[in-house]
């Protein structure tokens, strides 16, 4: 409704706009602290005016009409005048202001009161009204904000949750939640298809089940401890059973759910399938610790387990047979790698059947050297044992490519308690006890001797240090003066080389010059020998007046079989004689009778050739070794070096007859073959007497000096000059 | 266990809502029993509660409209609770029709509701974002299609801050919001203290014990605390005030003895 405009004169003070005016003055002022409204108290005061007006024009209307009034008090409600207190004072104001200051000049006082509380009533209901209109839409308003809010929030938790489904059944690491009794309330498909596909077998069962013989010990102490609440996940390797009973290896990361107060309430299982990793791991490491051959444990792996025998505390003893075949090479050679391949195969099968024991093990360390390993209470008795069967089942001959080959073995035993030892002090003692074995003969064994393994300790490390030494000019020469027996005078020397060893002392050439042979060092060594053998002669020849020995200084060098096949002999020789000057028969090569037995024209082309030039061939040793007299003559050696044993019974008094015989015998056969004699180890001056009666022309021994250095020789030919 | 971000708020209307709680105090029925239960007992301890909100968002008013007037025409009001009437786009709207008007709550029922208001007003929008992560609102999609951070923003923190404990960094949140504003923007905010309030302090503390019960605890600050809020702003005259004493539209001396608890002002980013 419009309310009516004010006229002039209403506007007058006092007039009935002014009166108005005051009516919602006072009206707002008793209002306004029960509203809610955010209006100024200017601006709530002008909002009531348009309702001061209705009510004043409601209580002069004609016919009267209270529905005016009802609207005020929805307008109220309207401007947020929601406490019922608005009302009461509302009410009051209207019924002691509204007649006073509004009322109608026409109607008497008891009509104007009477019209005020009629318009009080249905401003009351139109407030009551509105209000609870206003009440009710706001409740609904609000419970469906609720709603929306809490669909909002059900929406969103089904998202998630379709999401966590979607993560829970599309994971590929299976997951699985239980309680903390262990009984499995939830599986993904991931899970039941690791455990063979049947959900029930895994959804039905409790987590205690789940015990696995290779399960590590402490899974289940890790497992007690996250259910009692003390740990909040691990993880482990854990294998399990699957429905067919195969194994599923895992790796198992179990986790504590708690709740919102922190109380424990799930487990939960994140299980990886390692099942076939671990095989491919199983299988790289069998073929990383097992021989491809033979399918036998490799070298790796016998280490390992050496290792761990050798590490076992507590008296335990260990017993070791190492196996090389005898003679293998020559079936390599001759039948060719894979037929040797098939006899090594064969060999394998035959060791595997021989160390079958809990505690035995065969292995291929590499080429025909095999291994077997034994452990427990009484190896001394086991390992020999195990070494006679192994000998045993190699005796029975192999079928190869329709042939029978028998194939023999050494072996070298080592045997006795675990501590105190490495694995590669073990081997190394096995090693060299076998090559014992292969000396002795081969198919047999012989057991580690501590004495045996120094000596060939020492010997390989002499072996090892040759070289160097030689560079290093760790390697001297004595000279063992040659006498003449007729006259006494000195003939000449033998060159003897020695080894200045910084740890070992000075070393005899029997001591290196074997295992110079051996490794081919003896050809540098040899030639070195020579050159300083030739150089002192060749000094002695420029010190001494010539004649005034009755000849030159000779020089004997001893020749070794190896230097004696070497191609380069005579060439060495002759360039070192011509480099020096020494004239050629100064020279003696002293060439062992062992290393000529059976020698063919090819041997002995160079030593004829030297001879030719003038060098005097001498057969050291002479009568030691199977002498083939017939042949002496075909040689190109003009000197006999009678070895020591023929002239031992002259030291005695009186001397062995036959050994005299003997003597005599030799050296007329000698001097019948133009051959001179010389004799070695003469000790006494009896000894000399005999044999000079006997007819040797030259001897040495400590009789005379023992080997010494050059200055020895220098003072001894003087003295004899005198 | 706190709740990851991916996952959904749970909605419990048996638990009482500050913004519901709010609405009562105005007047309102946008709530329920456990709303009044527990307004009616802290109006127990504290019977012109109602005069303190009703005193809030006449400041809000005035400060919405000092806002208009320095030509600022962009609202972000976060904690704006259950609209009901004089909410910040009426007013802002009918000073500026174009005023552009970003609400924000945590409360799900009151984001909803809003959304109801809103439904229709191109440029005004809720937010369903927290306070303490401040990125969440800025880089929310609403905030990217009303508010131009280029220009200045009134940003209204109005009756909000007293429900972020100090653990929850409200200065650092409110610090962080700052750094993202245009200079010239405003800060507007008002703040719950035991200073103002006619009460012995005993009889305040167990109103604010019944925020506690219903875990969203009120902290009280100082004037001085309050005042930190400010850094990096310049106070707008009169400054930080009891409400009544700011920009008042009548004398203050009017006003009911509760309506000068707490503290509100306005500053303006340099």
């Amino acid at each position: 409704m419009v309310p009516s405009q004010p006229t002039a004169a209403e506007s007058e003070p006092d007039g009935l706009e002014d009166r108005l005016r005051r009516f919602a003055t006072i009206w707002s002022r008793a209002i306004f602290p029960a509203t809610a409204t955010s209006l100024t108290r200017p601006e709530f005061e002008t909002h009531l005016l348009p309702l001061a007006r209705e009510l004043q024009e409601a209580l002069h209307a004609h016919p009267f009409d209270t529905a005016p009034a009802t609207r005020v008090g929805t307008a109220l409600v309207a401007a947020h005048c929601t406490d019922p207190e608005a009302l009461g004072r509302t009410l009051g104001v209207v019924d002691s202001y509204l007649v006073l200051y509004c009322g109608m000049e026409e109607l008497t006082a008891e009509d104007n009161r009477a019209r005020c509380a009629r318009l009080q009533h249905s401003l009351a209901v139109g407030f009551a009204q509105a209000l609870r209109e206003r009440t009710l839409s706001e409740q609904e308003a609000i419970a469906r904000s609720a709603l929306a809010a809490r669909n909002d929030a059900e929406d969103a938790l089904h998202a998630t949750q379709a999401r966590f489904h979607a993560v829970f059944e599309g994971a590929a690491i299976g997951i699985g939640i239980a309680d903390l009794e262990g009984n499995v309330l939830e599986v993904n498909d991931t899970l039941t298809q690791m455990f063979g596909g049947l959900e029930h077998h895994v959804r039905s069962r409790n987590v205690s089940e789940w015990v696995h013989p290779e399960d590590a010990a402490h899974v289940w102490r890790l497992y007690d401890e996250l259910v009692r609440g003390e740990r909040e996940h691990f993880r482990v390797e854990k294998p399990f059973y699957r429905n067919d009973g195969t194994v599923l290896w895992t790796n198992l990361t179990l986790s504590l759910l708690r709740d919102a107060e922190g109380t424990p309430q799930y487990q939960l299982a994140l299980m990886e399938d390692t099942t076939e990793r671990r095989l491919l791991n199983l299988r790289l490491r069998y073929e990383a610790t097992h021989d491809a051959l033979t399918g036998l444990p490799n070298r790796t792996l016998f280490f390992e387990r050496l290792e761990k025998t050798l590490s076992a505390g507590g008296g335990a003893r260990f017993g070791l047979c190492y196996l090389d075949l005898d003679g293998f090479k020559a079936i390599n050679d001759s039948l060719g790698h894979s037929s040797g391949d098939r006899l090594l195969v064969e060999v394998a099968d035959r060791l595997q059947s021989c160390a079958t024991a809990p505690g035995e093990m065969v292995a291929r360390l590499g080429g025909d050297e095999f291994v077997a390993l034994t452990t427990g209470p009484d190896t001394q008795q086991g390992v020999a044992d195990l070494a006679s069967r192994i000998l045993h089942v190699l005796a029975t001959p192999i079928r190869l490519e329709g042939r029978e080959l028998t194939v023999r073995g050494s072996i070298g035993i080592v045997e006795g308690p675990s501590a105190g030892r490495s694995p590669a002090e073990v081997l190394r003692s096995a090693d060299i006890t076998m090559y014992r074995a292969k000396a002795a003969g081969g198919n047999r064994y012989e057991v580690a001797d501590p004495e045996a393994d120094a000596r060939a300790i020492t010997r390989h490390g002499l072996t090892t240090a040759l070289p160097a030494a030689l560079e290093r000019g760790e390697f001297f020469i004595e000279y063992q003066p040659l006498v003449h027996l007729g006259d006494g005078t000195v003939h000449g020397a033998e060159a003897l080389v020695r080894w200045s060893h910084p740890q070992h002392g000075v070393l005899g050439p029997d001591r290196f010059i074997p295992l110079a042979e051996h490794t081919g060092l003896i050809v540098p060594l040899g030639r070195w020998v020579l050159e300083q053998a030739v150089r002192q002669a060749m000094f002695w020849q420029r010190q001494l007046p010539e004649g005034a020995l009755g000849g030159p200084l000779r020089i004997n060098v001893n020749l070794s079989p190896t230097q004696l096949h070497h191609p380069g002999l005579v060439a060495d020789t002759v360039e070192v004689l011509e480099r020096i000057g020494l004239p050629p028969g100064a020279l003696c090569l002293e060439v062992t009778e062992s290393a000529l037995i059976g020698a063919d024209e090819d041997l002995l082309k160079p030593l004829r050739q030297l001879a030719e030039m003038g060098v005097d061939i001498a057969l050291d040793d002479f009568g030691t070794g199977y002498s083939n007299l017939a042949n002496l003559r075909r040689l190109p050696v003009s000197v006999l070096k009678l070895d020591r044993s023929f002239t031992q019974g002259m030291q005695q008094h009186p001397a062995d007859p036959v050994d005299l015989k003997i003597v005599e015998g030799i050296v007329a056969l000698a001097h019948s073959l133009e051959l001179a004699v010389t004799v070695e180890g003469v000790e006494t001056g009896a000894q000399a007497e005999h044999l000079r009666r006997l007819g040797c022309d030259t001897a040495q021994g400590w009789y005379y000096a023992r080997p010494g250095p050059p200055e020895q020789l220098h003072m001894l030919s003087l003295a004899d000059a005198v | 266990m706190e709740r990851p971000a991916w996952a959904p708020q749970g909605i419990d209307i048996s638990m009482p809502s500050v913004s519901r709680i709010y609405d009562y105090y105005l007047g309102g029925s946008h709530n329920f029993e456990v709303d009044r239960e527990a307004a009616r007992k802290a109006m127990g301890f504290m019977p012109g509660l109602p005069t303190i909100m009703k005193t809030n968002r006449a400041f809000m008013r005035r400060a919405v409209k000092f806002a208009l007037d320095e030509g600022i025409t962009q609202f972000l009001d976060i904690g704006s609770g259950i609209p009901t009437y004089g909410n910040v786009h009426e007013v802002a709207q009918a000073g500026d029709p174009e005023a552009r008007v970003l609400y924000v709550d945590h409360d799900p029922v009151a984001v909803a509701h809003s959304q109801a208001v809103l439904d229709g007003n191109d440029n005004a929008a809720i937010v369903n974002a927290d306070l303490r992560k401040p990125g969440q609102i800025l880089n929310s999609p609403e905030a990217g299609q009303l508010l131009d951070l280029e220009r200045p923003v009134a940003l209204l923190l109005v009756f909000v801050l007293h429900f972020l404990e100090d653990e929850d960094d409200p200065y650092g949140a409110v610090a962080e919001l700052r750094d993202a504003l245009a200079p010239g923007s405003l800060l507007v905010l008002t703040h719950a203290s035991y200073d103002g309030v006619p009460l012995p302090q005993e009889r305040t503390g167990a109103a604010v014990a019944v925020y506690k019960d219903i875990r969203n605890p009120l902290v009280m600050r100082t004037r001085e605390q309050t005042a930190r809020f400010f850094d990096g702003f310049e106070m707008v005259a009169p400054g930080l005030v009891s409400m009544p004493h700011w920009r008042p539209d009548s004398p203050a001396d009017q006003e009911d003895p509760y309506a000068f608890s707490g503290f509100g002002g306005v500053g303006r980013k340099a």
